[in-house]
């Protein structure tokens, strides 16, 4: 492998070239270096790389692989949405209340990537500690779409999904609260896999909503997509969520075949609302899939209709508690001034959370308060068994559910953000899957008349990656990944 | 349901946030707007419905870790305190809390 050729955007060729000696990981590094320095003005993906470090840490992996034979993920250069602790390295959660915020230790995923052989590349941007659906909440800029400068990349994820879809990196770790690495992955024409709730350790990882929050993951193809759940799943004493349930082989899953596979059509995921080039693509993603000999069955889902509002209660309740903890003591920004230690609190609060961060902890103060508890969170809380019914009813009945992504492909920068529940509502196809704690993945699927890509959603039972994974495998085979050209 | 000035300012105040004179007006039109569309859950019949707080696996997947109540290494006090925004004396300072 030449050293200005080589493919970012196979996990798996790199690792094998290093682990070979073909190419060493400092090699490998310096071409994303030089990706990031070439491309990054543009789209705005990453808010901090660190060179230097970098390098270091690439020799630190050529020596391994030297002195300790191969790994499984030698020298892979790995983006790290910036809401996941990386040890020394700043970790803001694009917010200004985090702007000098250093970890003293790592994420559990990200120690088991390191662990694997992976580089760290870099820390990606995000809406404000992942509250969005655009990556333009975040305090330090807005990540620009790869496949439409004048678009969102998605989010909160935006800056995982737009580092692997323009090269910069071969693999990205994003998290979803409620579809935020789903939706970015369709938006820029990657795969991204929200597992099983408490399949990979949350440890690490900034609290927004705890009974929502998962670790995500970005890759360019199914198989490198197994590649990094192999690494990064796994129970962690770290985190009390995390499923024991022991790992499989998701690499070994790509192999088998689908014919046969029952699949859950949820009528409700293609109702009104739906963009007809969304649509159009994902009716053909549907035939592909008979094409593959899976069998469709048309199913419903009722309670699909109520699960934003179901989300926009129970994640701002949970979010209003979990930023308690930024009260300008232990770390954080302490605006001057204060006279008292409540002041210092509202000085610092005010200033640090931007203007979707206060929305969202007041919602939740509000929906936990006294007097509205009960008629708020206490319903939101009922209404999340009906929908996890809907899920289990469901697999009774089949092995999977296909269904959109997002109603539209990636939407213009500036055209949602006036508007909070416009924004939210963009979010209808994927919440779902995080309220019930289920894996659901998006599978690039076709590209729009206006040249944006429109993602396939396959949603599985608890710990059923590895039939996503299988799918996903059959279904890129079949149906090679259409890429237009980037806009960089 | 109506959500008024005074309330936002008393929500404001458990939150900890302050929202100045010229934002408020804005910021409770958003909020109502929010409000009125979860009402939607009003729709749905709750009756004899259990709660769920949470989605983690219970059984043989689950989630109960225990580990022997022995010592073990954590944070230096170093490490604790890198981030603080005030120190002293190894310790977190905060402005005066009793008068």
């Amino acid at each position: 492998m030449m050293r200005d050729t080589v493919d970012l955007t196979s996990a798996w060729t790199i690792r094998d070239a290093v682990n070979t000696g073909a190419i060493s990981a400092a090699q490998v590094a310096r071409v994303a270096l030089r990706r990031i320095e070439s491309s990054d003005p543009a789209l705005g993906a990453f808010v901090t790389v660190e060179p230097e470090r970098v390098l270091a840490r690439a020799a630190e992996v050529d020596r391994l692989v030297r002195t300790s034979g191969a790994l499984p993920l030698a020298g892979v250069p790995v983006a790290v949405k910036d809401n996941i602790c990386t040890r020394l390295v700043g970790t803001t959660c694009c917010s200004k209340i985090l702007e000098n915020f250093i970890p003293p230790y790592d994420a559990s995923a990200v120690a088991r990537m390191e662990t694997a052989g992976a580089i760290v590349i870099g820390k990606t941007n995000c809406d404000e500690f992942a509250m969005g659906s655009s990556t333009e909440n975040s305090a330090w800029q807005a990540t620009h779409n790869p496949y439409g400068l004048d678009r969102v990349a998605g989010g909160s994820s935006g800056g995982s999904a737009a580092s692997v879809a323009a090269g910069m990196a071969s693999l990205a770790l994003g998290s979803e609260t409620g579809g935020s690495v789903r939706q970015p992955a369709s938006f820029c024409n990657v795969l991204g896999l929200k597992p099983t709730y408490g399949r990979i350790s949350r440890y690490g990882l900034v609290a927004f909503a705890s009974s929502l929050d998962c670790i995500g993951l970005i890759a360019h193809s199914p198989r490198d997509l197994a590649l990094l759940l192999s690494v990064t799943a796994g129970c962690d004493e770290r985190d009390s969520t995390s499923a024991a349930a022991p790992v499989p082989d998701y690499i070994a899953a790509l192999d088998q075949s689908v014919a046969g596979m029952r699949l859950g059509i949820p009528r409700e995921y293609f109702g009104a609302g739906i963009d007809p080039d969304v649509k159009d693509i994902v009716d053909r993603g549907l035939r592909n899939a008979e094409a593959l000999g899976c069998e469709l069955v048309e199913i419903s889902m009722p309670h699909t209709e109520y699960a934003i509002a179901d989300y926009y209660i129970i994640a701002p309740a949970e979010a209003s508690s979990n930023l308690a903890r930024y009260d300008a003591v232990r770390y954080g920004l302490r605006a001057p001034g204060a006279r008292d230690l409540s002041e210092m609190y509202k000085l610092s609060r005010s200033a640090g959370f931007g203007a979707e961060v206060k929305r969202r902890i007041m919602i939740g103060t509000y929906a936990l308060s006294s007097g509205y508890y009960e008629a708020y969170y206490g319903r939101a809380m009922r209404v999340r068994t009906l929908i996890k019914r809907d899920f289990e009813k469901a697999f009774a009945d089949v092995d999977a559910l296909l269904a959109p992504v997002s109603p539209t492909p990636a939407f213009r920068l500036g055209e949602k953000i006036q508007d909070p529940l416009a924004m939210y509502l963009s979010d209808v196809y994927t919440v779902t899957a995080n309220l019930a704690g289920v894996p659901a993945l998006s599978i690039p699927c076709g590209i729009s008349h206006a040249g944006l890509p429109v993602g396939l959603q396959i949603l599985g039972n608890h710990l059923e990656e590895s039939s996503l994974l299988r799918f996903a495998g059959c279904y890129m085979n079949a149906f090679p990944l259409v890429t237009p050209p980037l806009k960089i | 349901m109506e959500i008024t000035r005074a309330e936002v300012l008393k929500i404001a105040e458990l939150a900890k946030l302050h929202f100045p004179e010229s934002e408020l007006d804005a910021f409770l039109a958003q909020f109502q707007r929010i409000l009125d569309y979860i009402e939607k859950l009003k729709e749905v019949n709750v009756e004899g419905i259990e709660p769920t707080s949470h989605v983690a696996l219970s059984g043989a997947h689950g989630s109960s870790h225990h580990r022997a109540d022995e010592t073990r290494s954590s944070l230096s006090v170093e490490e604790a305190l890198m981030n603080a925004p005030d120190r002293g004396e190894d310790q977190f300072a905060v402005p005066k809390v009793i008068g």
